[in-house]
């Protein structure tokens, strides 16, 4: 069983703090099949369109037939460990600082032999499921995990590694008036967050969930308006040194196309849905960035809320749509600004939410609850990309298999 | 078709560089002394040499190509072997069918590698693509979690224990006092290999060889050439390479040597009774141990009652890696894949000095390379007898 995770002690402010380092990040470009995988939580392995066989390491061509046509499929999870060693050295500056480690050799029931990471509950002989997670390097690796979940399985030192889990670390939701902000907070809460602050624009009109909120243990309800840049910063001041996680929640949206819409309202969703978000990383970002490797409650994470919409517009929602795409590619390039301090930049696709400004849409639509849990499940599975709700769901389907077709059907027309 | 058979071909001029556990000399430099030595032996100007086999790790950005230029070669025969561990045995392999065919008369072999700071770490990280993408991201333990990981699976099969290794890594300490270029000079105990401080389980310090800087090599001649040169010499009876055996294993318990035994047996005209002295690949003793079973000296899985029967030392009934081997004269990079080579060519010519083993005619010498993954791809090895 793992140990039970302890809350981080009292930092000692004197002693320095562990700056960021990385595990190994080079990659073929085969092997980032495995991390376009772990991104989005799939167990992929390359399958072999002629024989059928699959195909560990990742490679260019199969060692059964010798084609050249592999496929990345969602792959049987099983496997049985033959074999485990203790890492005590290392010439590696990241891992040197987290000996010892445990690896393995996993032989998967599709086939090959896999060298992974073990969970602290698994050791030769056992069966394991194994999972495919993305580590502080933002690439895909895999790790051997027990069969059945054990308690307190997520406080193991390396698959928190591999997480942006929660427990014991501390929280900024950024608008209170967000449908989801109460299951975050609870989901949150739940998850182990030790501490949850929430931003609350405007806060002489007070909504009716603030008195609940702000009633709860270890929450506060702190001013924040992501469209004005000096409050971002006056709260940045105050708490950025203890964000560990932070979820912008705050978005603007207003139904309408491109043509007959007043700009107005599409310079405030631009405003708030994508240079908020840049306000956010400019105020924020540094400070999580260089805390990656502080400890227990180290920051590990960076949330953003985006509508699937993101993918391809909406033309019912023209400007919104706009902005969602301009959060996307905002959220791509803070990624690859983030990548070289291990803080991961997560982004949950919604499809439309359960609230007045989605009201004359058909079901299905994604209630508060859903997006939440949504959340809190990528930051404990560590995920990349998370799609919510069925719209989403097949919205990102359709658009892998082609663009231009998803274009034309959210056009409208189709039989 | 019947293989033929190396009459006429020969081994001469073995040469060690002293090893050097940092050094700031190129991979050039060391081959360069390593060359210059075996020239010397034979009373050869460089430009005489028509032939030149280089293995080395820490070359780049040149290839043996620009090592023509920089050492002042005009060869008409050029060979890179960058087979790790196995690259000895398959130079002579491919020089000496060369000789034989008459395309080159003379070939210097050479292996040599540079250790500089943190340059083990960097050969490492990018050491293939398989390890790049597969092995190195997990703990980064390098080729001790690899083979810890085949060591693991092995002593559970086979009921091995870390005494039964141990036996192998005394042994070899103690012929490695013997040996003047050993980098490990003090004498080691069981209790002290077994007491050793961990480096991947189940392996301890004294499982693990000492990266450092280094050269081997010999020259491939005719016989007449050889004898017209006034050099003493070794005859090849037999050689065997090859390469991502048995594919289909999940976790490596034997090597590539199995494929190909029967056959290595068969050309020579002898079995392993015949043979006076074994050099073996050892860049952990478990590999040593599989290499016991491989070439049947004993049965699969009977390599640590093997050990524990036999007296691996100089003195002993089985001398085995007489100069100590790679865990205790060091591990120079590719030239540890000549280690035994170079020292097996010494043994049955009766230059071996200090760890000279007594009669000493016949000595069978294998080399094990290259972990692109999960496993040692190249396996390789050649009976030796001299001619006195």
């Amino acid at each position: 069983m793992s140990d039970k995770l302890a809350p981080p002690k009292k930092k000692n402010p004197q002693l320095r703090q562990r700056v960021p380092t990385l595990p190994p990040q080079m990659r073929s470009r085969a092997a980032l099949g495995l991390t376009a995988a772990a991104a989005r939580g799939v167990f992929s392995l390359q399958h072999c369109e002629e024989c059928g066989a699959v195909k560990y390491p990742p490679r260019d061509a199969c060692c059964s037939c010798l084609s050249v046509s592999l496929d990345w499929r969602e792959t049987d999870r099983t496997g049985v460990v033959i074999s485990e060693t203790r890492i005590h050295v290392s010439p590696d500056p990241y891992y040197r600082e987290r000996l010892p480690w445990r690896s393995g050799l996993v032989r998967l029931s599709a086939g090959p032999t896999v060298l992974c990471h073990l969970h602290g509950d698994v050791g030769r002989g056992d069966t394991v499921r194994m999972d495919l997670k993305l580590d502080k390097a933002g690439q895909g690796v895999m790790i051997a995990l027990p069969e059945k979940r054990s308690p307190d399985m997520e406080d193991d030192e390396q698959l928190r590694s591999l997480t942006a889990h929660p427990k014991h670390r501390r929280v900024l939701i950024t608008d209170i008036r967000a449908p989801e902000t109460r299951a975050l907070i609870d989901g949150l809460l739940a998850a182990g967050a030790s501490q949850i602050f929430v931003g609350e624009s405007e806060s002489w009109r007070r909504g009716s969930d603030h008195a609940a909120i702000a009633a709860l243990d270890r929450v506060s309800v702190l001013p924040l308006d992501v469209s004005d840049p000096s409050s971002v910063k006056k709260l940045a001041a105050e708490i950025g040194g203890k964000t560990d996680i932070l979820i912008n929640t705050a978005r603007h949206v207003r139904p309408g196309g491109v043509l007959g819409a007043d700009t107005v309202f599409a310079r405030e969703e631009l405003e708030i849905n994508a240079l908020g978000l840049m306000r956010l990383a400019q105020a924020f970002g540094p400070g999580m960035a260089s805390r990656t490797a502080d400890g227990v409650n180290s920051a590990v994470a960076f949330v953003n809320i985006l509508s699937v919409h993101a993918l391809s517009a909406d033309p019912q929602y023209g400007a919104f749509s706009a902005s969602q795409a301009a959060a996307l590619s905002i959220s791509q390039t803070l990624r690859a600004e983030f990548r070289t301090s291990g803080l991961r930049m997560i982004n949950v696709f919604t499809g439309p939410t359960d609230d007045e400004w989605h009201q004359p849409l058909p079901p299905p639509k994604v209630p508060p609850k859903a997006l939440a849990k949504s959340v809190v499940e990528g930051l404990c599975e560590g995920l990349e990309d998370v799609f919510c709700g069925d719209v989403a769901k097949d919205l990102e389907e359709r658009w892998r298999r082609d663009p231009k077709v998803l274009e034309r059907e959210l056009a409208g027309g189709g039989a | 078709m019947k293989r033929q058979n190396y009459d006429g071909v020969v081994l001469t001029a073995p040469v060690s560089v002293p090893y050097v556990r940092y050094s700031q000399e190129t991979a050039h430099w060391w081959i360069a002394r390593a060359l210059k030595q075996v020239l010397d032996t034979a009373g050869m100007a460089p430009r005489e040499l028509d032939g030149f086999s280089v293995s080395s790790f820490t070359l780049f950005p040149d290839t043996p190509v620009g090592l023509t230029q920089h050492l002042g070669l005009s060869p008409r025969w050029l060979d890179s072997i960058p087979m790790g561990g196995a690259s000895g045995v398959v130079a002579l392999r491919r020089a000496a069918r060369a000789v034989q065919a008459g395309d080159v008369d003379v070939v210097a072999c050479i292996a040599g590698d540079a250790n500089r700071i943190d340059s083990f770490r960097q050969l490492l990280s990018s050491f293939s693509r398989f390890a790049m993408d597969a092995s190195y991201p997990y703990g980064s333990g390098g080729p001790n979690a690899s083979f810890a990981l085949i060591a693991d699976s092995y002593m559970a099969e086979y009921g091995v224990t870390r005494e039964d290794f141990g036996r192998i890594a005394v042994a070899q300490r103690s012929n490695a006092l013997h040996y003047p270029n050993a980098i490990m000079k003090s004498p080691l105990t069981l209790e002290q290999y077994l007491a050793a401080r961990p480096i991947s389980e189940p392996f301890g310090l004294f499982d693990c060889v000492m990266p450092c800087a280094g050269a081997e090599g010999f020259l491939v001649m005719r016989e007449d050439e050889a004898q017209r040169r006034g050099l003493s010499y070794a005859r090849i009876s037999a050689t065997i390479e090859r390469h991502n055996a048995f594919p289909e294993d999940p976790v490596q318990l034997r090597g590539g040597w199995v494929m190909d035994i029967d056959e290595l047996y068969e050309m020579a005209g002898c079995g392993p009774d015949a043979i006076d002295l074994v050099q073996t690949y050892d860049d952990y003793p478990v590999i040593s141990m599989m290499q016991f079973e491989d070439l049947g000296f004993c049965a699969k899985g009977e390599g640590a009652r093997f050990v524990r029967e036999h007296d691996l030392t100089i003195a002993g009934d089985f001398p085995h890696n007489t100069s100590g081997g790679q865990l205790s004269a060091g591990q120079a990079g590719a030239a540890g894949g000549y280690l035994g080579l170079v020292e097996a060519i010494r043994q049955v010519t009766g230059q071996a000095g200090p760890t000279q083993v007594t009669d000493a005619e016949t000595a069978l010498v294998s080399g094990f390379g290259m972990i692109n993954y999960d496993r040692g791809l190249c396996s390789s090895a050649a009976i030796l007898k001299g001619a006195r």
